[in-house]
């Protein structure tokens, strides 16, 4: 181990500054590495030391935003979540996150990605009949069984690290992506959510879940353990069976209203006055 | 407002199919799985029209039959065996998966996390296992015998 | 859903492949170690068995199941691997067509070899 020493790592980043490039192109950056830097301390130490010109996208610093996923040695990973001598301790090779225009530097273009990703509908989906005041007052009644069929996919960050490694995204820009289609199945398998009809339109086509062939590498980059290819095939397993008619529905959660004739007990407090007017 | 800088298109394309990254084995195959697709697809269709010929009676059978059995056709029949045996095996895979089956049950994500990769892994290694030994059976049977 | 049928029949055809190829593989290439659908014994390709083969109405079946699983199976994967590389509409349209043509195509010449021998 190096216990406390410092070593000196060359950092070879994939630079294209859009105004004065023509094409993308390496250049090499010597970094002081101690143990427990990240990529993205040394990227920051290389601003502020080196080159005040390099740009990337950053944040939290802590692995929750998502902002900082890039190519690293040849991976999509995050820039704050991945250490650089557990990469290497003689050379870093950073670019962008391929699949993605680049917009400079380090910086893709993610606006595809959102773009999918609000094309599936990631809200709750009401049904299409009225249900009233209660839906508006009441709660869902959820076990945590069922919430277990969907608590894995809410862990997304949208960092784009899985889309950037599809194969299928890889040649097909049309293609959904994993990181759409695991929050398809994030809200299909819901059950509060009515809109599995809708998002039919969005993934069940041409260049929907099916062009999905579980390469798996969503899975192996995701920094959070959201696991999308497990997703995707849940959700072609979900269209095959709507198919095939043997789709079981299992109905939307209950609603839980107040109680009706329900007193208040004596010894809770009434609520204060309203300070604001109320209209 | 000054005009958007322009954006430099950084599409993997056909490479992001098979070649140059440190990826997981079922990456690579995938990649298998649609050559030896290609390569069944073509050795299908020449395959109808020499079994076809068995339409104009014994001779013209017999004679497409000592066509084939040169060394050379005989090796190219093992390496249909071999794609055959791949592909067959490697999907069965994918339908267990593909249908939901292989990729086990949503879990809430611990570090160090384990997603259906992890999950599928058996089964992977017992089918490629499964090829190997089928390869092998077809090797035997083609070459261990006068033809 | 156009996709979702589509591609649940490419499952479909791929567990048939997988049986009634299994049988023609262990029939062709196990001939020398099990010998079966070889009433005439010796090697699985000579004369006599295949003859004997398409005269069985059983065998005869299986063939063209086989025929038609695989052709669906192998051009629609074509047809998808073409569609991820997104050639042009027009592209599209024309390799479409040329699978089609080609799958009927290879269809008529397969089961009229697969028949021949049994209206003979």
């Amino acid at each position: 181990m190096n216990e406390g020493k410092t070593v000196k790592v060359v950092f070879s980043i994939r630079r294209f500054i859009p105004e004065k490039d023509s094409a993308p192109h390496y250049e090499n950056y010597d970094v002081d590495v101690e143990p427990g830097m990240t990529i993205l301390d040394s990227l920051h130490q290389i601003k502020e030391r080196v080159d005040s010109t390099l740009s990337w996208r950053f944040s939290c610093r802590m692995g929750v935003c998502g902002s900082c996923a890039m190519l690293i040695n040849g991976r999509p990973a995050l820039a704050c979540n991945t250490q650089v001598l557990d990469i290497s301790n003689t050379a870093i090779t950073l670019a962008p996150l391929p699949n993605f225009d680049i917009v400079r530097d380090l910086v893709p273009d993610l606006a595809p990605l959102f773009k999918k990703h609000i094309e599936i509908k990631p809200f709750i989906v009401g049904p299409e009949e009225d249900t009233g005041e209660k839906e508006l007052f009441g709660e869902y009644i959820q076990t945590p069984e069922e919430l277990t069929q969907y608590l894995q996919f809410t862990y997304c960050i949208k960092c784009g690290a899985c889309m950037a490694a599809c194969p299928t995204f890889a040649t097909d820009p049309d293609y959904n992506g994993p990181q759409p289609l695991a929050q398809a199945q994030r809200y299909n398998s819901d059950t509060r959510d009515a809109g599995f009809e809708e998002r039919k339109k969005a993934v069940g086509g041409a260049h929907g879940a099916f062009r999905c062939h579980y390469a798996g590498e969503c899975s192996n980059v995701c920094p959070k353990g959201v696991d999308p290819a497990r997703a995707i095939q849940l959700l072609k397993r979900s269209l095959v069976l709507d198919y095939l008619k043997l789709r079981k529905d299992t109905g939307r959660a209950s609603i839980k209203g107040a109680p009706e004739n329900a007193t208040r007990r004596e010894e809770i407090p009434d609520p204060p006055p309203f300070t604001v007017e109320q209209k | 407002m000054e005009s958007r800088p322009k954006k430099y298109p950084n599409r993997l394309g056909v490479t992001g199919w098979g070649l140059g990254g440190r990826w997981g084995v079922e990456r690579y195959l995938y990649t298998i799985h649609r050559l030896t697709g290609i390569g069944l697809v073509l050795y299908f269709i020449l395959h109808i029209f020499l079994t076809a010929t068995r339409t104009f009676g014994q001779e013209s059978w017999e004679n497409s039959m000592s066509m084939v059995n040169s060394p050379f056709f005989m090796l190219m029949e093992f390496v249909v065996i071999i794609g055959f045996v791949f592909h067959a095996l490697n999907g069965i895979r994918l339908i267990l998966i593909e249908l939901g089956f292989a990729v086990g049950r949503p879990e809430e994500p611990v570090y160090p996390y384990r997603s259906s990769i992890n999950t599928q892994r058996p089964l992977m290694i017992v089918m490629m296992l499964l090829a190997g030994i089928f390869i092998i059976l077809g090797g035997y049977d083609m070459f261990a015998f006068a033809h | 859903m156009k996709e979702a049928r589509n591609w649940t029949w490419q499952i479909i055809t791929g567990v048939v492949i997988l049986f009634c190829g299994a049988l023609h593989m262990i029939t062709v290439h196990m001939d020398d170690i099990l010998g079966w659908y070889n009433p005439a014994g010796g090697k699985a390709i000579e004369w006599a068995n295949v003859a004997a083969r398409s005269a069985d109405t059983t065998s005869m079946v299986i063939y063209i199941i086989l025929l038609g699983a695989t052709l669906y199976h192998g051009l629609y994967g074509i047809r998808n691997i073409v569609f991820e590389l997104r050639p042009s509409a027009g592209i599209e349209k024309l390799v479409t067509v040329l699978l089609w043509l080609a799958g009927l195509g290879l269809f008529a010449i397969g089961f009229y070899g697969a028949v021949a021998l049994k209206m003979a």
